[in-house]
């Protein structure tokens, strides 16, 4: 450590302002920051000391998304042997997943780190870390089976008009993961949904077993059966959907896992409970809202099943709980985490061009999210208005 | 008639004062017709002749137009040109005329026309008001072509409804992005147009 930190403080003037490489400056100021704790300290204002900077924030989440990143990694080569036919072992898994999912990290930094730096050089702000939780949610959101230069495209795409043009990490409107993502749903649909694209190797048509069939649960529910079976007829139980054997995007197809993430967010603070909390409610009221009035067997689907299937859990711990996106305003939260489950529900059974639906209500609800902050801040203002007239009349 | 100032009034709405990207007018056609290149340019041909002639006629006209009928009056002239080109579209090519639909018979609505009979022809005399709509015309044309051009290549993979994009292109993997056809990304193409142009221009930043 102390040889790094000596080395560092060696090269550092040449990245100051005068130096050689000062055109790399925030380039260096990353890599310093990443290593070691800033030195900065606040000059002007109140402020409360705290270790949680943006970084450390960052790093929570990163954590977080492990377990789910670990398990799609090994659920990545599961389906994929089970596909074409074969035994599948756990290293034989874990391997196939890695060589399939490394390369999506690759390019989700490459592309958008090369972004990030270029306007962090030109815009002569470091470089934000906001990129870090994005690449790391990216391939996660994404089948395992997506073109690389499709994805290197989204990721382009949600980096430069979904973040930098409003200003860079933090004055984003909508999440850029899920951007990326609502990229490659409308320009690539091909790839995106369907049958054949949530199973590695169908698509590139391997031999597959004879009748197999790659149909997520959520397109089963649209297609009007929900005694859901998995690709060779089987049918899939609760505990199946609940731990994740199921297909789907990398990360989005086991709760369990992201439950483990929900649990180090909630206990560091990072991620909002509120917003998981009214999210969670507001799926279960739309589920139940569906029951009661239900015409087909998709809407007579159990409550507790929509929040096992498709990203609905993932996008409620990871997406719907982005600080930057969300509502501000604590009773804010509530509202905007409700209707986020709420819609995504709705979106989910009643509109069939798009068979899962938190990725739209998200979006739209990132949309709103100021709104909704600005309804609270009037109507607590108007109250205290209130109050003071009743005071002094 | 082609004095500085006359050039600049055919110039200057295709760059500084572009009615889409700097007064941002008739977006709404711009998202409508711009999916491929040639309806954008037949688009563009019939919104310069209506300006320019309307703002010819109305500016003929402008001191005998009681000020309190003038929209009524601007209206009956734009809604004759429109109802001309129209015509003169279905007549002559008559599948772009299908494509472009309702498109065409929206020009009466279109802000940039009311736009410029208001702020230009009712206070300029004949000739700067034809140069005017020109110009405005040519602004509008300009910016619907460049956007039609990046929709249909990336979006249909053809230029003109010309192949571009080679096939053997698709055979390795290369799909025509779906999201270029919607809507949204015409209005995410003329962003980027703005800032671009904005980029370059700075006084064009609006203050706030």
């Amino acid at each position: 450590m102390n040889f790094l930190r000596k080395t560092l403080d060696k090269v550092k003037p040449n990245f100051e302002k005068g130096g050689k490489f000062y055109f790399l400056h925030s380039t260096f100021d990353a890599m310093e920051t990443f290593l070691f704790v800033p030195n900065k300290v606040t000059r002007t204002g109140a402020h409360i000391r705290d270790f949680m900077d943006m970084k450390r924030n960052m790093i929570i989440v990163f954590i977080a998304l492990l377990p789910a990143l670990f398990f799609g990694i090994w659920n990545t080569g599961n389906h994929h042997f089970l596909a074409i036919g074969e035994e599948p072992t756990f290293w034989g898994n874990v391997l196939y997943g890695l060589k399939k999912i490394i390369p999506l990290y690759i390019v989700v930094y490459a592309v958008g780190g090369a972004i990030e730096v270029a306007f962090a050089q030109i815009r002569k702000h470091e470089v934000n870390e906001g990129l870090f939780v994005t690449g790391m949610l990216i391939p996660l959101i994404v089948p395992a089976d997506i073109p690389l230069w499709m994805l290197a495209i989204a990721t382009a795409f949600a980096i430069l008009i979904g973040k930098e043009i409003f200003g860079g990490t933090g004055m984003n409107i909508l999440n850029p993961a899920l951007t990326a993502r609502a990229f490659l749903f409308f320009a690539y649909p091909a790839w995106m949904s369907g049958d054949k694209v949530w199973i590695s190797g169908m698509m590139s048509g391997e031999n597959i077993v004879d009748g197999f069939s790659g149909a997520t649960l959520l397109s089963q529910a649209a297609a009007g059966t929900t005694n859901f079976v998995n690709g060779l007829g089987q049918s899939v139980t609760l505990s199946d959907m609940f731990w994740g054997f199921i297909p789907g995007s990398v990360g989005e197809t086991s709760v369990a896992a992201i439950l483990i993430g929900a649990f180090i967010l909630i206990l560091t603070g990072v991620g909002s409970w509120k917003i998981m909390l009214s999210t969670l409610i507001g799926g279960i009221t739309m589920g139940l809202l569906l029951n009661i009035f239900a015409v087909n067997s998709y809407m007579a689907l159990p409550w507790y099943e929509h929040l096992l299937l498709g990203g609905f859990a993932f996008g409620l711990v990871f997406m719907a709980t982005d600080p930057v996106t969300a509502a501000q305003t604590e009773k804010g939260k509530y509202i905007y985490g409700f209707l986020i489950g709420f819609l995504a529900i709705l979106i989910r059974v009643l509109n069939p061009a798009y068979p899962e639906g938190m990725m739209l209500a998200i979006l739209l609800m990132n949309v709103f999210a100021p709104l909704i902050d600005y309804m609270v801040i009037q109507s607590n203002i108007k109250k205290r208005i209130k109050r003071l007239q009743k005071i002094n009349s | 008639m082609l004095s500085k100032k006359n050039i600049k009034l055919l110039v200057d709405p295709i760059n500084k004062n572009n009615p889409i990207t700097v007064q941002v007018l008739g977006i709404c056609s711009a998202l409508a017709v711009t999916v491929k290149m040639k309806p954008a340019f037949v688009m563009a041909l019939s919104v310069i002749f209506v300006v320019a002639v309307s703002n010819f006629i109305i500016s003929l006209l402008r001191n005998g137009i009681p000020k309190r009928i003038r929209i009524i009056v601007q209206l009956v002239v734009i809604a004759s040109l429109v109802i001309i080109v129209d015509q003169f579209l279905k007549a002559y090519v008559f599948d772009v005329s299908k494509q472009l639909s309702v498109f065409v018979g929206l020009i009466i609505t279109n802000c940039i026309v009311m736009g410029r009979l208001e702020a230009f022809a009712m206070s300029n005399s004949p000739g700067r008001s034809f140069l005017d709509g020109i110009g405005n015309g040519a602004g509008y044309g300009a910016i619907l072509i460049i956007v039609s051009f990046f929709r249909e290549l990336f979006g249909s993979g053809t230029i003109w409804n010309y192949h571009v994009i080679p096939q053997s292109w698709y055979q390795a993997g290369y799909s025509n992005n779906g999201l270029m056809i919607l809507p949204p990304m015409a209005l995410i193409i003329v962003g980027i147009i703005i800032w671009v142009q904005r980029g370059k221009n700075r006084d064009l930043i609006e203050k706030n």
